[in-house]
């Protein structure tokens, strides 16, 4: 069936992504608005295990692309398989999430199909024509940019993690499944070698629900100790930032920046600890459900971006908040 | 080697962006236009490798209007050999799609050994050009890249790709390819006082829709598949509040709000 919604499902370590579940939430009613199939489409090898979970979070149709050449994730291999299976099928549209791996792809695919792509989208819609028109941030966040794209298919995008909430699961709904046998990709060029695990097995700051980020005030790399130790309280989930500033002076590498030259986040709760709120830092972070700032200065810009804030010395307010978060975790 | 860096003039982080009464884009009076953060990063590792490789030379290729030659000097003063400004009023309100299709054109005859560029332009933050690019000229991409080794030979790339989580892929690319930087790569130079001298006297070459030989149909807001239809600004948030007493007494405070009026602990 032609002109069906498609997902592209990113798993890792044999366990479906979050984003996926996101996707499939937020396109079943795309799907039900065009009156078609929502389908998943995933890649890889060993792929049986994830069909159950895509059907009870509400795939209609599940297309397992399986080859052993496959197994790991290569931009212009999946690029391949992923741009002729949508030759093949032509959904309407295509949606994958504005991950490390979907922000790597999806301009590929898009470009072998000849369509149209919006990045990083933080709603998708469907206008009164009928078409997708999502909505997407540019200037990190500064200015939001509403487009669709009339003619070419699919129409593509991807949505940044944690924008579309997850529907509840549907035990025993289940997903039609069609296995394709796909042909080995070639001509790669490209050969991964190595995964490198970073120092801290950590959520990515683009995925996490809540951040605790340290500024300028955290005045030395180790200092950020009380950052780790309040997130470790949270739990999973959780992680740390930081300004230009921390980065740029050395307290933190260039990874764990919050910003328009770093990354751009939307937790659920955003701690700010000794940030004063360079537009370029509230750029990255404006996004968050809820942000709290921490700040000695009461004039920081911050304050004016923030739900709550405490004027005090962040290093007399992170340990009272981790004592605290600590005792309430131990009563739930 | 024979290095190209496509690089993008974008407004200074610090701008405070307006939108146009229409909606149709972004009021761009006033605004310090800059290299885009991340292709510096990427100019200067071309021009290390230049460094290292004898007889190698980098191109900066740039589309964009008649300022942009401003930001190509810029990287030719930190010692780039020439530059290649892409301007054209048909190119104006392209999409990725479109803005890849010109570049391509450009750099298809140029037979560069390597491509270097930003990861993303901060000011349309898409982060598709580079891969868009690599998929028209089919060679291979290394996105997001933190640490970059070209072989001895100059016919291969180890490429340090930054992932979710603080890990990285190793990536093994055949040259040419598109390499794009993240921060970390390096720490761009500043250009130096003769550097800027002898910039002014290196070679610009200027190219426009008729000397490529493309259709003003393909590209431009007429070529692009993804079209815009208005531009808004984020809706401002509502002042929170400060949570009152001595930092300890506000902690606990605070503690106590986020779990019963956020709900988020």
């Amino acid at each position: 069936m032609a002109n069906e919604v498609w997902i592209y499902a990113e798993h890792k370590d044999g366990k479906l992504k979050k984003s996926a579940l996101e996707l499939l939430s937020g396109a079943r009613s795309l799907a039900n608005d065009l009156g078609t199939q929502l389908v998943a489409v995933t890649l890889g090898c060993g792929l049986e295990a994830m069909v159950k979970e895509l059907g009870a979070y509400g795939a209609d149709k599940v297309i397992i692309a399986e080859n052993e050449a496959l197994k790991s994730y290569l931009a212009v291999a999946y690029a391949q398989t992923l741009a002729g299976l949508a030759k093949q099928h032509q959904p309407a549209i295509l949606l994958g999430p504005a991950s490390a791996q979907g922000k790597d792809l999806f301009p590929r695919v898009a470009a072998k199909l000849g369509t149209g792509m919006a990045s990083d989208c933080i709603k998708i819609q469907l206008d009164g024509q009928k078409l997708l028109s999502p909505v997407r941030p540019m200037y990190a966040g500064k200015a939001l940019v509403e487009a669709n794209i009339p003619e070419a298919r699919p129409q593509m995008a991807t949505v940044r993690p944690n924008v579309l909430a997850v529907a509840p699961k549907q035990e025993g709904k289940q997903a039609q499944i069609e296995k394709v046998a796909v042909e080995a990709p070639k001509d790669l060029k490209t050969i991964l070698k190595e995964i490198v695990k970073g120092a801290k097995e950590t959520v990515d700051l683009t995925e996490a629900t809540i951040i605790i980020s340290g500024g300028r005030a955290m005045k030395a790399a180790d200092n950020f100790k009380i950052l780790w130790d309040l997130a470790e309280v949270f739990g999973s989930g959780t992680t740390v930032g930081a300004s230009r500033a921390a980065v740029d002076s050395g307290f933190a590498p260039a990874d764990m920046q919050v910003g328009q030259t770093g990354k751009v986040v939307n937790p659920t709760l955003y701690i700010a600890c000794g940030i004063s709120g360079a537009i370029q830092h509230l750029a990255g972070m404006r996004t968050s459900k809820f942000i709290v700032a921490i700040n000695k200065d009461a004039d920081a810009p911050i304050f004016q971006k923030a739900d709550y804030g405490i004027v005090g010395d962040l290093f007399k307010v992170v340990p009272v908040l981790t004592e605290e978060v600590k005792k309430l975790k131990a009563q739930d | 080697m024979k290095i190209g860096v496509l690089m993008k003039q974008v407004p200074d982080t610090e701008t405070k962006i307006r939108i146009k009464d229409d909606a149709s884009g972004i009021v761009t009076d006033g605004i310090k236009w800059v290299m885009n953060p991340y292709d510096e990063y990427a100019v200067e590792e071309a021009l290390r490798i230049k460094e290292k490789k004898a007889g190698s030379t980098v191109a900066i290729i740039s589309m964009g209007p008649k300022r942009s030659v401003e930001t190509i000097r810029t990287g030719l003063a930190m010692g780039a050999d020439s530059g290649i400004l892409i301007d054209d009023p048909a190119f104006e309100g392209a999409d990725c799609y479109a803005t890849a299709k010109v570049l391509a054109k450009v750099l298809e005859p140029e037979k560069f050994d390597l491509l270097l560029c930003g990861k993303q332009a901060i000011d349309d933050d898409s982060a598709q050009v580079p891969q868009t690019v690599a998929e028209l000229l089919g060679i291979p991409q290394a996105m997001v890249i933190e640490k970059l080794i070209i072989s001895d030979d100059g016919k291969k790339a180890t490429c340090y790709r930054r992932v979710e989580g603080g890990a990285k892929e190793v990536l093994e690319v055949e040259l040419p390819a598109i390499i794009a930087a993240e921060k970390g790569l390096n720490e761009p130079r500043y250009a130096s006082l003769p550097g800027i001298m002898k910039a002014k006297s290196k070679p610009m070459k200027e190219v426009n829709l008729s000397t490529l030989g493309l259709k003003a149909e393909e590209v431009g807001a007429k070529g692009a598949k993804l079209k815009v239809k208005k531009y808004s600004l984020p809706a401002d948030k509502a002042p929170g509040k400060i949570v009152p007493g001595e930092p300890e007494d506000a902690a606990r405070a605070l503690v106590k709000m986020l779990r019963e009026e956020a709900k988020v602990v």
